[in-house]
């Protein structure tokens, strides 16, 4: 009984550790620009499958990650500075912004849909998903534990680079106050823009780890995508440790509703967790509470 | 160039003798067209009217109201499910249409009740999450669903001694011309100015006496009605639905219609209807592209004509309007 507790909450914990390098990026973005990034799970399909294009041409895996990591870094970066920053320069509102988001995502869609076509195809991966290991009770994939560590790694990392360089030092006064950060000589636009590489890279770390578990194809991130994005408002959109808490949160919620209540509307009761978190606290579990002024 | 004097002319649908002419003249086009287009054109139109008046109800909320929401696609599905479901037990065409678009309105108010608590993104996320779970319900709950084949729906039976196609273009036609006078005595009545102070700024809005719950539910339930009978119409033309018509990406259709089209403007609503009919059709044979078309278009809109198509066609009447003069 107890066994079988354990092995739902780690299945959940390696999904919501995926769903939490989905939801980083998404919160790094909407904490600086403000907004809220619906090409996020485009840019990384169109990453993961340049990888997989690399790995079916015999290149090794890391050369076809790295590759991964800069092309998807290089879409966030180019239309930041290509679209988003001459949008401002037109007036555009941020819900225009959110718009032009969902653009980049259609574009992103049909590329790939062109390039690499519709059918599902399986990413040659070098971590297996049938070799297990035996904790106890628990059995785990190699998989699944190089899962986790992905979405500790990446987590730990951003955390260093956000609170412990002076780059992060200065996307924290970027996004706290964007004219001051300026004032002070800091460069917002060229900050920004990185954010949004390395923004978009982390959703390219979660798209390469989702593959070998899902099929590839293009539309492959649209859940694990929604689901960031759910965690994301669940923790608190403003709020990078709320995205890793929204995120296991809801990995273990949903691995644990599959398992005990329904398998059918497993995704249903996630969603439905979150609009009743969201109607409790509006700002998320550790958001800041937004004050308007008129 | 024009003005208005009286409240009353500010309300009047057509003011001057031009554009009532002109009015005449596309009433006139509209129902002469039947008669002159080839069949499959008329069937296009017919497409075009019944998204329009979803893009209409999605642009009342969106463009007017200012509440996000990307859940359009389980209002779709539950207009479209009811009025199977209705129609299958007998009731007459309006009567269901009916059903379908009132039962679509009391989901809007229930969606509506979390706008009153949440803002933006985080609106967003919840109507999205009810698209979703209206998706996963209609999916996995056969006897809604008519399980793996579906709704089949008796097709409309023609009066008056029509073909099928003409008949279904009139009545169709007949609903837009009808939801789209009702939007515009919507938006020019107090009502469409109450979404409209919501939208700027909602804590003015309630400073000025406006209820946000009441306009806020309201705003839901009439976009959700307009939504709802959406899917009815399209559940009538299809003759025969099942869930998986009424996924995100519908949802998305309609918020790129209403972006292209224009935000806040109800002809420009049914321009979007048109565009996102015709761009499927036009590129038949790459299908892959229709996205890339949506998305660089939407690019191009709002950096260059943030008002849409609508905002093209405005600058083309002062245009001719001021003309020879620049």
């Amino acid at each position: 009984m107890m066994d079988r507790f354990l092995q739902y909450g780690l299945t959940g914990l390696s999904a919501g550790s995926l769903y939490a390098l989905v939801a980083l990026g998404l919160v790094l973005i909407y904490r600086s620009t403000r907004v809220l990034n619906f090409a996020h799970g485009d840019i990384a399909t169109l990453a993961t499958f340049v990888s997989y294009s690399l790995l079916s041409n015999h290149y090794s895996f890391p050369v076809a990650f790295l590759a991964s990591l800069l092309v998807g870094g290089a879409v966030g970066i180019a239309f930041y500075f290509g679209v988003l920053v001459k949008a401002q320069r037109e007036g555009a509102n941020l819900l225009g912004m959110v718009i032009l988001t969902l653009g980049l995502a259609l574009i992103i869609q049909g590329v790939v849909v062109w390039w690499w076509g519709a059918e599902p195809v399986s990413l040659p991966f070098p971590i297996s998903d049938t070799t297990t290991y035996r904790f106890g009770g628990v059995v785990v994939s190699q998989l699944s534990l190089a899962t986790m560590a992905a979405g500790l790694v990446g987590s730990v990392l951003l955390y260093l680079l956000v609170q412990r360089t002076r780059l992060g030092l200065a996307m924290r006064a970027t996004s706290e106050n964007v004219m001051a950060a300026q004032t002070l000589g800091i460069p917002t636009r060229l900050v920004l823009g990185l954010s949004w590489g390395v923004a978009s890279a982390l959703g390219v770390v979660a798209g390469i780890f989702l593959a070998p578990a899902l099929l590839l194809d293009p539309f492959f991130m649209l859940d694990p995508f929604l689901k960031g994005f759910a965690a994301a408002v669940l923790g608190g959109l403003n709020s990078l440790p709320g995205a890793v808490v929204g995120a296991l949160i809801l990995g273990v919620a949903e691995s644990l509703a599959g398992a005990y209540l329904t398998i059918q509307f497993k995704n249903t009761l996630a969603f439905l967790i979150i609009i009743v978190v969201l109607l409790v606290r509006p700002e998320g579990l550790l958001g800041k509470e937004f004050k308007e002024r008129v | 160039m024009d003005l208005v004097e009286s409240y009353a002319e500010d309300l009047r649908f057509a003011r001057r003798p031009a554009a009532r002419v002109l009015l005449g003249l596309l009433l006139a086009a509209l129902a002469v067209f039947p008669w002159v287009a080839a069949e499959h054109l008329v069937f296009l139109a017919t497409l075009i009217a019944l998204y329009s008046i979803g893009v209409i109800g999605q642009n009342l909320l969106i463009g007017y109201t200012g509440q996000i929401s990307f859940g359009q696609a389980g209002f779709l599905a539950i207009g479209a499910f009811a009025f199977g479901h209705l129609r299958i037990w007998g009731a007459p065409f309006a009567l269901a249409l009916l059903g379908a678009g009132a039962l679509a309105a009391v989901a809007g108010v229930f969606v509506g009740f979390p706008s009153l608590r949440l803002k933006g993104p985080y609106l967003s996320i919840a109507t999205l999450g009810f698209g979703v779970a209206v998706y996963q319900v209609f999916v996995n709950w056969e006897v809604l669903s008519g399980g793996r084949s579906g709704l089949a729906i008796a097709s409309l039976q023609p009066m008056f001694g029509l073909s099928g196609t003409r008949w279904t273009y009139y009545v169709y036609v007949l609903l837009l011309t009808g939801f789209t006078l009702a939007a515009y005595n919507i938006v020019s009545s107090f009502i469409g100015r109450a979404f409209v102070a919501i939208r700027d700024s909602d804590i003015a809005a309630e400073v000025n006496g406006v209820s946000l719950t009441r306009y806020k539910l309201l705003a839901f339930a009439i976009s959700s009605f307009y939504t709802g009978v959406h899917g009815a119409l399209y559940a009538q033309i299809l003759g025969h639905i099942e869930p998986q018509i009424f996924n995100v990406l519908e949802s998305i259709t309609l918020f790129v219609a209403v972006i292209i089209g224009g935000v806040a403007s109800i002809e420009g609503s049914i321009l979007g209807a048109v565009f996102v009919t015709l761009v499927p059709k036009v590129f038949a044979n790459f299908r892959e592209m229709v996205p890339v078309v949506y998305g660089v278009t939407i690019l191009l809109v709002l950096i260059f004509e943030p008002l849409g198509l609508f905002g093209r066609w405005l600058k083309t009447r002062l245009y001719f309007q001021l003309w020879p003069f620049r």
